[in-house]
């Protein structure tokens, strides 16, 4: 055990199969074709050949065993590639599933990552228009319902594949109490941390090409120092965004010491760090979409550019938990302990 | 990835620990305040007894980068004082790496031992962040150079054994190639010091060389290579050096004031100090990757750059929203009753200003990160 903050041999042959994989089949056009729904299914036909679906689940249930911090690598190349497929939905869900064609990707899993209101609807469940089996908190049960997909999203600022779905209507199987998820939940916003990642390296990237090419003035803009200040604010979002949801993901498999030492910044807790690399890079994604589509002048903002597309995914696959502040307000609970009455 | 530290610098960290116990008391962290004097001859002295100072200089080999991040780290963490060790290590890094044998044996053991400071004078009243135009002369003398000039922000001059000063030997060729490095006792004729304080209360100097004479002992680097030397500096500093952690000390006192007035019941409150605890996490993530990447061998120098714009830019941000949420408690000073945070919250709203420029400014700093980390072409002027 010691200091080591690149990725592991394996990590690194991950990373190269599915930005190698994702660059070919799914550039920014696949995305765009795939609005407003947020889903193509012949993509996902192809990420289950890759075996990607049951990747993070148990060896002994077909899966492949991988590490939380594997999966972050995978979460990472969604994002930078926009892929409309529900991965990390499902990824997140099969923390707590594992029915076999779950696993091998022959079914669609999503988390509920609010619990079920009072008449035991999910309301906008991420990757809820295309799921099969949805998980999550009815009442005071941690529940699973086998239901038809709408294959129908309400039109959103992502075309996300969001829907409301029964928690009640279909098999349902009790899993366990309500706090079952939180894993399930953890994991998700580790792996949403990871796409946000991967979304703000792409707009940066965009934005540099962006930038050296576009002339003004005589000159590419990307010589005034006024946008290179903008773009310099950029990489430390995601060097910063990445170590910090690693360690997240670290913590989760269990290989800290789950210490929250707040008052020296010694955090070693999975769900304290998948908190606040939920946070740190939901942020840090509005804001690298935001500067980037904003140096691409007007054309930023045109339908025809891509970086329009990131700009409202960065937006939509986090706010869909909720707003930002009420996490900070969960993590300060965490943190500092709750209010007191 | 990994985040463990390793049990023999467990170990180390823990030793450290005790040695912040010991040496950083309340009496010491106010004396820094009072006086202005950010360094602490005691806790200096502890750690050279330790073997600490020796292992952190950089390229001497006794230590690792992990090690010395993990010293800087935890100090800074304790807000401890350390302005002037942690120049003297830096500058000790740099008569490691372009000094000679003699310069190595006559000048490393007084400060790895922690009983001698070292100032520096880069900056002159005229030119800071374009420091390759300065103008202080070093001219020839039969085996002398002879000094003249003025330097500004000469901080620890008044405390130090050591000056490090960056001189114009040759107006013949392109300013960045006509630059020398001398590395000089404190007490040699004709240096002036007079203080200048600042908002922050760290005493700082302006320095005046008046016909200083010095031999070829005293050039560091090669004639004519100042600027390579003080590169070597300046990659040392925006490293794992310090400078990266600074806020930790804030979050705590911020928190404990409101905690203990009920301000920490609200969500503005809350909010801002889960961001500060986030911010400071992520700088110390930043900072232990520079000295990671130092550990593989690879160079440091940009991504710490990046950190330290980072670091700086957040502690600034936690420290205005701290003072605001104080209200009229923020105002108060160190000891005055009802002060917020003892006082930390008015100083840091006072001190952090700086933050941003010393240590090279934000823009100089975004400058080379769009220039050499993102390959932008070089700025239009």
């Amino acid at each position: 055990m010691t200091v080591d903050l690149g990725l592991s041999a394996d990590q690194e042959s991950i990373a190269e199969l599915f930005d190698g994989f994702f660059a070919k089949e799914s550039p920014p056009a696949v995305a765009r074709a795939a609005e407003p729904l947020g889903f193509d299914a012949e993509l996902w036909r192809r990420v289950v050949d890759l075996g990607a679906p049951g990747m993070g689940s148990a060896e002994s249930a077909g899966g492949g065993g991988a590490t939380a911090s594997d999966l972050v690598v995978v979460a990472e190349a969604v994002g930078r590639a926009i892929a409309p497929v529900p991965l990390v939905e499902h990824l997140a869900a099969l923390t707590l599933l594992d029915d076999a064609d779950l696993v091998a990707g022959e079914a669609i899993a999503a988390l509920a990552v609010r619990r079920a209101g009072p008449d035991g609807t999910w309301h906008l469940v991420p990757g809820g228009a295309v799921a099969d089996v949805v998980v999550g908190v009815d009442g005071d049960e941690l529940v699973a319902v086998r239901s038809a997909p709408t294959m129908a999203a309400p039109r959103n600022h992502a075309c996300a594949p969001l829907a409301d779905r029964s928690a009640r209507d279909g098999v349902r199987t009790v899993l366990g109490p309500a706090e079952a998820l939180a894993p399930a939940l953890d994991r998700w916003k580790v792996l949403t941390a990871a796409a946000m990642v991967g979304i703000s390296e792409t707009a940066l990237a965009l934005a540099l090409e962006y930038v050296r090419s576009r002339h003004q003035f005589g000159v590419p803009i990307g010589s005034f120092q006024s946008v290179q200040h903008g773009l310099a604010d950029l990489p430390v979002l995601i060097d910063g965004g990445r170590l910090l949801t690693h360690k997240a993901a670290w913590a989760i498999d269990g290989r800290g010491d789950g210490s929250i030492d707040w008052r020296l910044v010694d955090i070693q807790d999975g769900p304290t760090l998948a908190s606040m690399a939920f946070l740190f890079t939901t942020e840090g994604a509005a804001t690298a979409t935001h500067r980037s589509l904003h140096y691409h002048g007007g054309y930023g903002f045109s339908e025809e550019y891509d970086i329009q597309l990131f700009h409202r995914r960065a937006r939509g696959w986090a706010y869909v938990l909720s707003d930002p502040t009420d996490e900070s307000l969960a993590l300060a609970d965490r943190l500092f302990g709750p209010v007191e009455d | 990835m990994d985040f463990s530290l390793p049990p023999d610098v467990l170990r180390y960290r823990e030793q450290l620990h005790g040695i912040i116990r010991e040496t950083v008391t309340p009496e010491v962290i106010d004396r820094m305040h009072t006086t202005g004097t950010f360094d602490a001859p005691e806790l200096n002295r502890a750690l050279g007894e330790a073997g600490f100072l020796e292992r952190a200089v950089p390229g001497l080999g006794k230590g690792d980068p992990i090690e010395l991040w993990v010293l800087f780290h935890e100090l800074e963490k304790a807000g401890a004082p350390i302005d002037g060790m942690a120049i003297a290590l830096m500058i000790a890094g740099v008569v490691t790496a372009v000094g000679t044998e003699e310069q190595k044996a006559r000048i490393l053991p007084g400060i790895v031992s922690g009983e001698q400071l070292v100032c520096m004078g880069y900056s002159e009243p005229d030119y800071g962040s374009d420091v390759a135009s300065i103008v202080t002369r070093a001219v020839r003398d039969g085996d002398e150079w002879v000094i003249n000039g003025a330097k500004m922000w000469t901080t620890m001059a008044h405390e130090a054994h050591w000056l490090i000063l960056l001189t114009r030997t040759n107006t013949e060729v392109p300013k960045h190639k006509g630059l020398t490095m001398f590395i000089l006792p404190m007490d040699t004729p004709g240096i002036t010091v007079d203080p200048v304080h600042t908002m922050g209360t760290e005493r700082t100097n302006a320095t005046y060389y008046d016909d200083v004479r010095v031999g070829d002992e005293a050039v560091l680097g090669e004639v004519d290579g100042g600027w390579r030397t003080m590169t070597v500096a300046l990659s040392f500093e925006r490293g794992v050096m310090g400078g990266t952690n600074a806020a930790v000390p804030l979050l705590r006192h911020f928190h404990d004031w409101a905690s203990a007035e009920g301000v920490l019941d609200g969500p503005v409150a809350r909010d801002a100090l889960c961001r500060a605890v986030i911010d400071a996490q992520v700088s110390a993530l930043l900072s232990m990757r520079s000295a990671w990447i130092a550990a593989s061998g690879g160079q440091a120098g940009l991504t710490g750059s990046i950190t330290k714009v980072f670091a700086s830019e957040s502690y600034q941000r936690a420290s205005a929203e701290f003072q605001k949420l104080a209200g009229p408690a923020g105002l108060l000073q160190f000891h005055e009753p009802g002060a917020a945070g003892d006082g930390f919250v008015e100083y840091d709203a006072r001190h952090t200003p700086v933050v941003t420029i010393y240590g090279g400014t934000s823009e100089i700093n975004r400058n080379n990160i769009a220039e050499r980390h993102l390959g932008l072409p070089k700025a239009r002027s």
